[in-house]
């Protein structure tokens, strides 16, 4: 098994498994909203030119995260990806 | 300045008394992107712009229609992934679901993705009853292959389920048939409630009785209770402003 890392250390085409929201009050129930539960398949689609935000795929829709909040979210990396 | 705009209309108390008081009033409420504005459209006649970017519809936008010699007022909300809002469009949908009191409100859910649609389901069926899933594109989810079976969704979510194409008209008779039904008491949904852990529970069950003192069934007293708990302000603001009295002398 892979080591932990956050999400915003994922690369774009690469896939990975949500295992923590650490983010705490009203962002981590916005993160949680918007899919973003323990067990989550999450892609890295796009990293916007000055490297913040990066879109992402998750359940089905592209959405863009935030630096400041993707910190916040421990992921374990798909092996091969 | 389209979002202070919003933020004005929201604070128009006087919806109810602009239409006057014999149409049944419809919110249309779902995530973005699921085909909203779409079925406002099917269902009132209009041409509201339908349109795939952030804050296409920022305003609540509202249309009639009649149906079985009954007539219909149709609010289109802006999507919204929460009813904890996040952004002003947000808030305009949250504000008019919790304090506008629609007589049904009709989630419309992107069938291809349910997962991601059914989280503001649950939501709204913590804030009232009287509440429709719409499981619409089905048509996308039928070219992917995907067999949805909305008897077994209606029983476990306690509502009417109804399966619609809007683009294409499909299912558009039903969901006007289902709408007449839960407005004039011929089905009555019942939410599944959702239970949270003991502590939680127990600050709920001290709460709760208070507020459905000051406030009445209007608004869940349960939801109510739960916004309090959860100490989010914008909630608490637009509540204080929507009591009668805007809630002078209330003590929590």
């Amino acid at each position: 098994m892979h080591a932990c890392m956050t999400l915003d250390r994922l690369l774009p085409g690469c896939f990975a498994l949500v295992e923590e929201v650490q983010a705490q009050g009203i962002t981590r129930r916005r993160l949680l909203d918007l899919g973003l539960v323990p067990g989550t398949i999450i892609q890295a689609i796009h990293r916007s030119p000055l490297g913040d935000p990066t879109a992402y795929q998750i359940r089905g829709a592209i959405i863009a995260l935030r630096q400041e909040d993707t910190l916040q979210i421990r992921i374990i990396p798909f092996e091969g990806t | 300045m389209p979002i202070i705009n919003a933020v004005r209309v929201l604070s128009d108390k006087n919806f109810k008394s602009d239409c006057t008081k014999k149409p049944a009033v419809i919110a249309l409420a779902g995530n973005p992107n699921t085909g909203k504005s779409t079925i406002f459209n099917a269902l009132t006649g209009m041409r509201q712009h339908t349109g795939n970017w952030p804050g296409k519809t920022v305003l609540r936008t509202q249309g009639q229609y009649i149906y079985n010699g009954q007539k219909y007022v149709l609010v289109d909300l802006p999507g919204t992934y929460s009813l904890l809002p996040h952004s002003a469009e947000e808030e305009v949908a949250r504000d008019f679901l919790c304090f506008s009191y629609p007589d049904v409100t009709v989630v419309v859910v992107d069938a291809t993705c349910l997962e991601r649609n059914l989280n503001l389901v649950l939501q709204i069926g913590e804030v009232t009853r009287q509440l429709i899933l719409c499981l619409n594109l089905m048509d996308e989810a039928r070219r992917k292959n995907l067999i949805i079976d909305s008897d077994l969704l209606s029983r476990r979510l306690g509502i009417p389920v109804v399966e619609t194409a809007a683009r294409n008209g499909e299912g558009l008779n039903q969901l006007r048939q289902t709408i007449c039904d839960v407005v004039n008491h011929r089905i009555t949904p019942v939410p599944t409630p959702i239970t949270y852990p003991p502590d939680l529970e127990q600050a709920i069950a001290i709460l709760e009785p208070q507020v459905r003192q000051i406030m009445g069934e209007r608004l869940n007293p349960r939801w109510v209770a739960l916004r309090l708990i959860a100490g989010d302000q914008s909630f608490i603001r637009s509540f204080f402003s929507s009591l009668p009295d805007a809630g002078e002398g209330v003590k929590l």
